[in-house]
């Protein structure tokens, strides 16, 4: 079921791209995986009620990914799959990164690197102050932490014992110009993490039952998780995938339709 | 004004379980009236303003009146992105307080004095700009601010600044305090330099010229309606702040009456534009500054206002 919904993402990513010329496709298709496993078999949600205060929270760290973003939560039943076609276009609520005004569904701004997890290490020690369940979950790009203040979050994070707390890394191995383990040295990732005092675990990105074993063995660890997520930029269309250019790139109408095919959807 | 602060705080977070005081590794004993009855409230930071401020934003965003505080140049030029977009942006009821700001720590150096932190705030939507003279403008304002829940920006000073008022003045946010009324000249001070804009007035009574003296303790957003009045009462307007010259309090008001049809003559007085260095005290900068009332009646006599 979740495979098929993966594979109709995807697809609707790159519809979506061609038809309102929204970059970042390769950044969107490597995270589809784990969105589908956050809003399909993990997170508490109510999408006929998107702020529901039981609701467990989602925050973007990349947020030039959006789009993935955006159609997850339109197949999750947030609003109509027909809206994701506004996208960029005047005053509309689905932004190249999303602002202020993002749909139901998209918890915090999003856009400059580096605050997702700074933003939800607050969320996540006010909610456990305050006595509440919430569970609080970050996807950062590898390029994205690159910026200092993750670790600064990781560092608090990890001092307060945020059980509430859990950060994936979408390590597709490539950020804007180049690999991202050639631009900073990233590796040995998950022990980076676990040496800030996270507990750890490194799963296939694509594989929706390792994730969501992951995700959910993290719910009862009384400790920040990360989960360090292997990907594939461009994941699922083979002309994409781990090639940079699609960081910008937007598809043709015959690419979308190859793309289509390679899904298993026509 | 420090202590000020923290005791004023200690007071509204007795009654108001929203308050929330994040600081970043700074204040030493300052906070321990606060943490005795709410420790989980009175978090330190860490050496990390930067994620200080967007924590501080998610705590907002999950109900809280959080507080940030430190060093002014760490709590507002260091971390500005994050107040740009989680604090300013998102609109969440924040408090940035900067302590020792302007030349407060003039003898720490460059790396620990404001003189942009008005213009980086005020440059902000959504932000409010709070400069309290002393600590009973301090203690009137703080509960004011936390009720607007909206960003704020309250700049104030250090240690042992000299109280400027006898006693408590009724002080309204977004509206100035006149605290003695005049004619032809009118001085507006904003935050911790008043006693040198009250010196000066002192100065001015002794040449037989009895200047108005305002208290302008809210920056952004300005009090319209007292400068529209100025502009129909006096022929020169004085500004006084421990900032830079540009982009700060006396620029704001600058602003404003370039949008006017006719206003008076405006002497914008602060740092200059230029860093300040090997200085020994506040008192020492402010003189390497021309922050004195020798210097700024030098340029009112050349200026011919005086």
């Amino acid at each position: 079921m979740t495979h098929l919904i993966s594979a109709q993402i995807r697809h609707t990513l790159c519809d979506v791209s061609n038809k309102t010329k929204t970059p970042h496709l390769g950044s969107c298709l490597s995270c589809v995986d784990i969105l589908t496993a956050l809003y399909w078999n993990v997170m508490n949600i109510y999408p006929d009620q998107p702020m529901h205060p039981e609701r467990d929270y989602f925050l973007l760290g990349k947020g030039h990914a959006a789009s993935a973003l955006y159609t997850s939560l339109a197949y999750r039943g947030f609003f109509p799959i027909e809206d994701l076609y506004q996208h960029g276009s005047t005053g509309s609520r689905f932004e190249e990164h999303p602002g202020i005004h993002a749909p139901d569904g998209v918890e915090t701004v999003s856009g400059s690197l580096g605050h997702a997890l700074s933003l939800a290490t607050g969320m996540a020690l006010s909610k456990q102050l305050q006595g509440a369940n919430n569970h609080f979950y970050v996807l950062m790009g590898d390029g994205e932490i690159n910026e200092g203040t993750v670790w600064e979050a990781a560092m608090f994070a990890a001092g307060k014992r945020l059980s509430n707390l859990v950060a994936i890394v979408d390590f597709n191995k490539l950020q804007g110009t180049g690999e991202s383990t050639d631009i900073m040295h990233l590796e040995p990732l998950e022990e980076k993490w676990r040496a800030f005092g996270w507990h750890t675990m490194r799963v296939d990105g694509h594989d929706l039952s390792a994730l969501v074993q992951a995700l959910e063995a993290a719910k009862s660890i009384q400790q920040p998780v990360c989960i360090v997520a292997d990907t594939v930029k461009g994941k699922g269309v083979s002309f994409m995938e781990n090639d940079n250019n699609w960081h910008y790139r937007i598809p043709t109408e015959e690419e979308v339709a190859h793309a289509k095919q390679e899904l298993g959807l026509s | 004004m420090r202590n000020a602060f923290a005791r004023v705080l200690t007071e509204l977070a007795k009654d108001d379980n929203s308050l929330l005081l994040y600081y970043a590794d700074i204040g030493n004993r300052l906070f321990n009236p606060l943490k005795e009855f709410a420790e989980d409230r009175t978090i330190n930071a860490g050496i990390a303003e930067a994620n200080m401020a967007s924590m501080a934003a998610g705590s907002a965003m999950m109900g809280h009146k959080p507080f940030i505080y430190t060093i002014t140049p760490f709590t507002t030029s260091r971390n500005f992105e994050q107040i740009k977009i989680d604090i300013a942006y998102q609109n969440q009821p924040v408090i940035i307080v900067g302590t020792g700001s302007g030349l407060s720590y003039a003898n720490l150096g460059p790396t620990h004095h404001s003189f942009e932190d008005i213009a980086l705030m005020r440059a902000l939507p959504n932000m409010h700009v709070i400069c309290p003279a002393d600590a009973y403008e301090l203690e009137q304002l703080m509960p004011q601010l936390i009720k607007l829940n909206a960003p704020c920006y309250f700049r104030i000073g250090k240690k042992n600044e000299p109280a400027v008022h006898e006693s408590k003045p009724a002080l309204t946010f977004g509206k100035v305090h006149v605290m003695c009324p005049g004619e032809r000249i009118a001085v507006l001070s904003s935050g911790t330099i008043m006693p040198l804009a009250q010196e000066l007035v002192r100065t001015l009574n002794e040449r037989g010229v009895s200047p108005e003296l305002v208290s302008f303790h809210t920056v952004k957003p300005l009090d319209q309606d007292y400068l529209n009045d100025a502009m129909t009462r006096f022929d020169h307007v004085i500004t006084l702040e421990e900032h830079n010259v540009n982009g700060g309090f006396g620029s704001a008001v600058l602003e404003y009456f370039s949008e006017q049809a006719n206003w008076p003559r405006v002497h914008r007085f602060g740092i200059p534009d230029r860093f300040i260095d090997q200085v020994h005290s506040t008192a020492d900068a402010r003189a390497k500054a021309g922050l004195t009332v020798t210097d700024i009646m030098n340029t009112l006599s050349e200026r011919g206002v005086v």
